[in-house]
Parts: C-alpha cells; structure tokens; sequence
C-alpha cells in the first residue's frame, strides 16, 4: 500500500520527470536496434491511426464552430469552413451571459482551491508523519468512502444544504473542499510524503520544533510536485462538475460555465454552430492547462502507487 | 526507529488530531452522517413538502417486484456497463502496449490519448450529440464515404446504448496512463530471465508481462466497473433517458425521482440498491481475483 511506483527525488523538484520512455526500465521496450524492421512501421501506422481517431472529434469540434448555420448542414460533410466564421465565437458567448457564468466558476474555483490544498496538506502530513489514536481506523475509513457511489450521499447531503439555506449559493460546492479536500487527494498526497526522508523530521525535533514547523520547514517546500497535480486535477474537476450545479443552482444568475453549456442546447433551438464555439471555449483552458502541466498531470496518476 | 520521549509523543498526539480534525470532521459531516440518514430516508415516504411517515421495507419491496422502471434502468445500466467496461479495458491495454513501446515522439502520442480525457463532460456530450447526428454527424458521413449505410446512433432504441459505449471508449486515458504505469514497473529481472531461458517475445508477453499485469487489470476493472454503473450525464444531456427508456441510466432514473419528483425516501432506497449491487459485484471481483491475480512474492505488496 505504502509503495510508490514513482522514482521521484523529492529533494530535486526543479527536475521532476516523468519516467520517460527513453530511459524505460523494461527490457520489453528496449527492443534490440535493428535497423527499422516491418514491425516498426506496422506500430507506428497503428499509432498514428490511434491518434487520428483521438483527434479527430476534436477536428469536428474546431471546424463546427467555425461555419455558418447553411454549411454545417450540408450533407456529405465539408472539413473546412468557408468562409470561417469567426463570429460565431463572440456572438456565442454574448448571446448567454457567458461573463457571468465565468466569474461563477471563477469564484467557486479559487474558494475550492483554497480549501483542497490547505486541509488536504494538513490531512496528509497527519497520516503520513503523525502518531495518533485510531488514525488507522480514520484512514481506513476515508480510502473506504472513495469506493462509496455518490448517489448515496447525494440525496441526504442536498437535504442537508436545503435545510441549511444553502441551496442557490456556492456554499454546497465550496465547502466540502474545507473538510480534508477530498479522499483521493489526502491518499496522493500522503503517497507522495512518504517519500520524503524522516531525518529530516527528525532534524527539526531535534532543534525543539513542533510538527507545524515540519510541516512549514520541510513537507511543503517538498511537496509542490505533489501540490501541483492536486491542484491541477482539483482545477479540472470544479472546471467539468456539472452534476453538483445541477443540484445546487437553480437560479440562473449563479450558473457555471458547465452548467451554461448545457442550458444552451434548446435555446433557439440549437444553434449547433454556437454550441460548438461555446463548447470549444470552454475546453480551451483545460487543454492549455494539460499542456503546460502535463508531466505532473501524468505524473499524478502514476504517483498514487496503483500496485496494490 | 528512535523511541521519542513520552513528551514528544503527547505533543505529537496533539498536533496529530488538531491536523486530522478538518478530515474527520469532513468524513462525518459528508460521509458518515449522509449514510446514516440516507438509510433513514430510505425506510420512509417521504416527498419533499409532505409528510415523512415510517414504512418500513415497503420502499424496497415496490422496488423489486412492482417498478418497471428500475427493472429497465438496471437492465440499462448491466448492459452499458458488460459493454463499455471490457471494451474499455482491452483498449486501454492495446494502447499502453503500444505507448510502452520505444518510439520517436513518444510524448506527443501519450498527450493525444490522454487528451479525450480531459475534456470537460459537458462539452463531450455536445460534440458526441452533434457527430452521432444522423443527417449531418461526422460519423454518418464517414460511414458514407467508405459506402456504408449510416446508422441512427442514440436516436434508435436499438443502437443508442451500443453508441454511448463506443463514445465511453474515446475517454479511457486514465486507465491507460494506470496500465502504463504498471507496465513500467514489471520487474526487469523477470524479462531477463526470460531471455536467458530462450523465451521469444510472445513467451515473456503471456507468461511475464500479463501475469505482472494482473494487479493493475483486477484495479481498472473494480474502478471502471463503478464508475460506469454510475453514469449519468449522457441519459442527462443527449438523450434524456431516450428512445423509449432505452438509455434509462440507473442514476438519471434516481436523480429524476429524487430532484424532479422529490420522491426522497423511494430514490434514497433505489441509491442503497446501487450500492449493494455494486459492493455484491466487488465483492465477486475480489473473490475470483485470488484465482487471476498474481501478487509479487505471492502476496499482496
């Protein structure tokens, strides 16, 4: 359970690779270098198939927010618009107050951000480094409730929020983060502390500290890897949640991008050409931020130490 | 281990709870507690705005003998998730073989299969609507091009379910990034071994790589096995339980009780069913698993 797959040297952070595939451990990669045999070609063509077919939605996403509402209705297909309507995008996200639903997600992001990295920082340098009564039992109980299917708690949790005046505020979405951030990112955060050498605890105790200097001194300045990818998936997860808006905001003015989205389908019957500019905005800071966090990204899962 | 003096384990103690207060606080505010009265809730009639009287099992007995409906959601839901889940799981494991491979470019191809995966659900659904459009969809028109009849995607009641698994299959990046991670982690000396017994490719791949593997396949399935009886946003967006119940997905079918008809206690009851399905399917899982899944030095690490 303890083991972690990745080779990470905390104290090199700067320098925090994945394990690429150029220096992979398994021999089964290292293939002998022949020079190109036919099974090369064959693994690159399916490769480069595969990747058409992730793309191509993709292509389809791009191209039908770039045309008018006549061309996207021609049969058989054309790929390019002409002309490419850049209108579609600004008209798009006026004709909903886009702005707001924006701002929304905005504010609801940095609050949950907030709550997700202090507590689950805190949560996690408890389990990982404290010793205290039934703290086995409590982890045991928080790794369980990842396994629990939501619409268990879903109904009760709504009841509870309608009882507490909290439907058609932030509240709902927001405050949970402020309760340990989340099962999966104490369990990938603790993961990541176990990694990071006891003697360096043990150093700070020596010189009279108290676990809040270790956790100042030395977990958090070593764990921003580890930060990182909590953070990023966090982002990510507020970014998509669709299902707790639908249950919590009822009121238009409170509405997410998510949830703006999917309001948009219907209205004027379907503007496809709208739909898909506004869809294709939404996901533009998603995948700007996949590329610019994408080692940790991957990295994260792979972190977690899956073996078992 | 150096034996800290009795001092420092009291303040240790201390601190050890102050820091696990938020969580275990969160673990019972958001998890205990909604557990507790969700099986409350589930034992009773009660409508948002009426009366709560205690019913006993009544809730679940119509479940189980009267209501057509969730018949139709389970056989629903068994149906998309005996499809999506092998489906998705042999794919997966095809493209980490293949990302596992030394190519040129490696990086880029691991991004773009990863990519599906991060695309916002809501605007996965929109983009699956509009190309499974019959008349002017990318798929239809693809068919059309290579001279194959098109089809009516989730607008027949015989072919939605099929087409929302073969959308499931565009987003299993995680899976495969799980599954690469395993396969990096096969022992090298065990391939070694191998070779040195004379074993060819196809030998280490049946009797190394597979074996090693099985702890992360016995992983991927338990995940994805759960979350797919927990699907919910496509019978939300695309098809709204459509045609003709035929992508009634258990979960939309309990949101619709629960949050339109406010039918509390019935749809509290319909989530602990859920709940013993999937623990009744994990539990199998784990059971067989002993038969199939190797754990380095014959136990679990």
């Amino acid at each position: 359970m303890n083991q972690v797959t990745s080779s990470v040297n905390p104290s090199e952070t700067p320098q925090h690779p994945l394990p690429q595939p150029e220096r992979s451990r398994s021999p089964a990669t290292a293939t002998r270098s022949k020079p190109f045999p036919i099974s090369r070609v064959v693994l690159y063509i399916v490769l480069i198939i595969g990747s058409v077919l992730m793309l191509l939605p993709f292509v389809w996403l791009i191209r039908s927010s770039l045309m008018g509402t006549s061309q996207i209705f021609v049969f058989p297909p054309e790929w390019i618009p002409s002309p490419f309507q850049w209108s579609n995008y600004p008209e798009a996200l006026t004709s909903v107050p886009f702005g707001r639903y924006f701002m929304n997600t905005f504010i609801i992001e940095v609050c949950v951000l907030a709550g997700v990295m202090l507590t689950s920082i805190i949560s996690a340098f408890t389990f990982a480094r404290l010793r205290w009564p039934g703290r086995n039992l409590i982890f045991s109980l928080l790794i369980g409730s990842m396994m629990l299917p939501y619409a268990v708690t879903l109904i009760p949790t709504f009841v509870m929020w309608r009882e507490l005046g909290g439907l058609n505020t932030f509240l709902p979405l927001i405050v949970p983060a402020w309760f340990g951030g989340g099962a999966f990112n104490i369990f990938l955060m603790r993961q990541f502390m176990l990694t990071i050498p006891r003697d360096l605890d043990e150093a700070a105790y020596m010189d009279g500290g108290t676990p809040l200097t270790v956790l100042w001194r030395v977990i958090i300045p070593l764990s921003s890897p580890a930060l990182i990818v909590i953070g990023i998936f966090t982002f990510i997860d507020v970014w998509n949640d669709f299902l707790g808006p639908i249950i919590y905001l009822s009121d238009e003015k409170h509405f997410t991008l998510a949830l703006g989205l999917a309001t948009f389908r219907g209205l004027n019957n379907t503007n496809w050409p709208y739909l898909m500019a506004a869809s294709s905005t939404i996901l533009a800071p998603i995948v700007l931020i996949f590329f610019i966090g994408q080692r940790y990204f991957i990295e994260g899962i792979t972190l977690t130490g899956i073996k078992g | 281990m150096k034996r800290p003096k009795s001092g420092m384990m009291r303040m240790e103690r201390n601190w050890g709870l102050l820091f696990a207060l938020p969580a275990i606080l969160g673990l019972m505010i958001f998890t205990i507690g909604p557990i507790a009265a969700s099986f409350v809730f589930s034992l009773t009639d009660w409508t948002i705005g009426g009366q709560m009287t205690f019913i006993g099992l009544d809730n679940y007995r119509t479940i189980l003998t009267e209501d057509a409906t969730f018949s139709q959601s389970m056989f629903v839901t068994t149906y998309y998730a005996l499809g999506s889940v092998p489906l998705g799981l042999a794919a997966a494991f095809i493209i980490a073989l293949l990302l596992n491979q030394k190519v040129k470019g490696l990086s880029v191809f691991r991004t773009i299969y990863y990519l599906p995966t991060i695309v916002p659900s809501i605007a996965n659904t929109m983009l699956w609507l509009w190309m499974f459009n019959p008349d002017f969809g990318l798929l239809n028109s693809l068919l059309e091009s290579v001279g194959l009849p098109g089809s009516k995607w989730i607008y027949d009641e015989n072919t939605a379910i099929p087409s929302l698994i073969m959308m499931s299959t565009w987003g299993i990046g995680n899976t495969v990034i799980i599954f690469l991670a395993g396969l990096q982690s096969v022992p090298t000396h065990l391939y070694e071994a191998a070779e040195v017994d004379g074993g060819n490719r196809w030998h280490k791949f049946f009797h190394i790589t597979i074996p090693s593997m099985t702890p992360t396949i016995f992983f991927n399935l338990v995940m994805s096995l759960i979350s797919t009886f927990q699907a919910f946003n496509q019978a939300y967006v695309m098809t709204n339980g459509g045609p003709n119940n035929s992508t009634l997905f258990y979960v939309f079918y309990l949101w619709r009780t629960a949050f339109t008809e406010t039918k509390i206690g019935y749809a509290s009851a319909l989530a602990w069913i859920l709940f013993f399905v999937i623990m009744v399917l994990t539990v199998l899982i784990f059971s067989t698993s002993k038969k199939w899944v190797h754990y380095e030095g014959g136990e679990r690490s």
